[in-house]
């Protein structure tokens, strides 16, 4: 079988289309490459809406903690600890058991002239019920990014905006929020990648892959058992994640270029990947 | 008073049920985690200290390797690397012994989706007793964890030793003190205030990966929980429904003790490190 046959076969596999049957002898290194590929769609997926969504979530977390609203400090305060305190693998077991307790047939919701149902089994699939959690979990530790931005924000910059008359969502948009970002940016490049590594972990955990359709680790996995060499199929994934991560680094970086672009380029706060001083 | 559990009710039956040799057993492997902990945290920070001092070698290859140490964790996830290391390093002595012990048998070593050794090349030996078996799955685990976290530690050393100031080994050169004394006496004891925040980060991210011994098969917390939660019969002497979840919510609470107790004792010991130290951002440094 030609390579171009295998990546008709086999490149959509992770979505369900393509040959149903993964290859189980005579594996080749292109089959290898090709499903193990494509595999990282389900990492781009978990990652990109992960963080599109973690992101607002954690504006809204970080604003929160910094209230002087008791009910919405302590809270926000709790759901941090909660998040950043226990290790995300825990998190997607706990989260599938909890989500398949629910009653399969869905839940009633009476409101007096009819009832609707809620269905609940799409919560226990990988694709709803892992992204869940991934936004959850990266909603705390970008919130406690944000968080530490937003106390670093220069007092001398608000006060100047409220001499202006500004104050309350417009102050806050145009003023504290750019500044608060600008600052917390090149640690959460540092975030969304660890996050990129995190969604490594869905089909490990709970989360069964249903017809096979798993990541790029679960496929090299697979080839891993099946050919029993760890040697050819693991590398493989990790040059793909490298290749993700350059892609990640590159994106961040080309904002936060936008983010400074009133800055003298030479002062301009340089993306530095230290992956010890986030999670 | 637990012989006959099917006549037990309310807290004298939770009381037997929890108290199962099975349960035993789960709770023993709490002390798995610890172990690995203990283990891995000192052998963590020594491959730590040889990266970051190959990555400040001036004999070049050396520095390469601590250039690529630092790095490998950076781009690829570390499940990748738990998942590889300890098959591979398995696979790497059984091959080397194989060679030793065997080295009559020229057949390829992998055999279509095969994986060949002699008997005697086995690694345990298939004659050694179960413990055996379980003490090198949690060594290639424990190595497996060590190089990943070294690179960590490695990454944190290089540079808290870069950001000592250069005018304190300046005067100490001043001083007539050789490279080996500087480093000793100003250097090092300097680093530490700004090691400790990355390294007490570095702390967590080691209590927050001990879950993942369990991809390794070891039966660890995550396997007994999953174990004894699943639903049990009538067959059994103490049936119930699938309460896997509560079994991972006392995991979770578990996981939140630990890490909540080891930043209270961080943030102490930072205090006590930069005593004496003039440092404008003291407070922050946590």
């Amino acid at each position: 079988m030609s390579c171009a046959q295998t990546f008709a076969d086999y490149a959509l596999r992770s979505i369900g289309f393509g040959v149903r049957a993964l290859p189980k002898t005579d594996i080749t290194l292109c089959e290898q490459v090709v499903l193990i590929g494509s595999g990282m769609v389900w990492n781009a997926y978990f990652a990109i809406l992960a963080v599109i969504f973690g992101f607002l979530f954690a504006t809204a977390l970080a604003v929160a903690r910094a209230s002087d609203n008791i009910w919405l400090r302590k809270p926000s305060d709790w759901y941090v600890f909660l998040f950043r305190g226990s290790p995300l693998f825990i998190q997607f077991f706990f989260a599938y058991e909890l989500f398949a307790q629910l009653p399969r047939a869905g839940i009633d919701i009476p409101l007096g002239f009819t009832t609707i149902t809620l269905a609940t089994s799409w919560l226990t699939k990988a694709w709803a019920g892992a992204l869940i959690v991934l936004f959850l979990n990266t909603s705390a530790y970008s919130s406690e990014i944000f968080y530490g931005a937003l106390r670093a924000v220069p007092k001398g910059e608000v006060e100047a905006a409220r001499a202006y008359g500004m104050s309350g969502f417009s102050l806050f948009r145009r003023i504290t929020w750019p500044t608060l970002l600008r600052l917390a940016w090149p640690s959460y490049t540092n975030e969304a990648i660890f996050l990129f590594h995190g969604t490594t972990l869905v089909f490990f955990s709970g989360f069964p892959a249903w017809q096979q359709k798993g990541d790029a680790l679960y496929y090299a996995n697979y080839f891993a058992e099946k050919t029993y060499n760890p040697f050819i199929s693991y590398p493989i994934a990790a040059l793909y994640f490298i290749i993700f991560t350059i892609l990640i680094i590159a994106l961040f970086g080309a904002i936060n270029t936008r983010l400074n672009r009133h800055i003298n380029p030479a002062e301009c706060p340089k993306i530095k990947y230290r992956p010890q001083m986030i999670r | 008073m637990c012989s006959d559990p099917s006549l037990l009710e309310g807290w004298q039956w939770l009381w037997c049920y929890l108290s199962t040799p099975k349960h035993q057993q789960f709770y023993a492997s709490f002390l798995v985690v610890f172990a690995v902990l203990i283990v891995t945290a000192p052998v963590t920070m020594i491959l730590g200290f040889a990266g970051a001092l190959a990555r400040r070698s001036a004999f070049l290859p050396l520095r390469c390797f601590g250039i690529v140490y630092t790095s490998m964790i950076r781009g690829v996830p570390e499940i990748i690397f738990f998942l590889f290391v300890p098959i591979a390093l398995d696979q790497l002595v059984e091959f080397i012994r194989h060679r030793i012990k065997c080295p009559e048998i020229t057949d390829p070593i992998y055999q279509g989706a095969d994986f060949v050794v002699c008997m005697a090349a086995k690694m345990p030996l298939g004659s050694s007793p179960q413990w055996a078996h379980g003490l090198w799955g949690f060594t290639l685990a424990v190595i497996a964890f060590s190089i990943v976290y070294g690179a960590f530690a490695a990454n944190t050393l290089h540079g808290a030793l870069n950001a000592v100031p250069q005018n304190q080994l300046e005067t100490a050169r001043a001083f007539g003190m050789s490279e080996r004394q500087i480093f000793r006496r100003i250097h090092l004891p300097q680093m530490w205030t700004y090691a400790l925040p990355g390294l007490s980060n570095l702390w967590m991210i080691l209590i927050k990966a001990t879950p993942l011994l369990f991809l390794l098969g070891i039966e660890d917390i995550v396997y007994w929980a999953k174990e004894l939660g699943g639903a049990k019969t009538s067959y059994f002497a103490y049936p119930h429904p699938d309460w896997r979840l509560w079994y991972f919510l006392a995991l979770l609470v578990f996981y939140l003790s630990l890490t909540r107790v080891s930043e209270v004792v961080f943030k102490s010991l930072t205090a006590r490190v930069s005593k004496g130290q003039s440092l404008l951002g003291q407070a922050t440094a946590s």
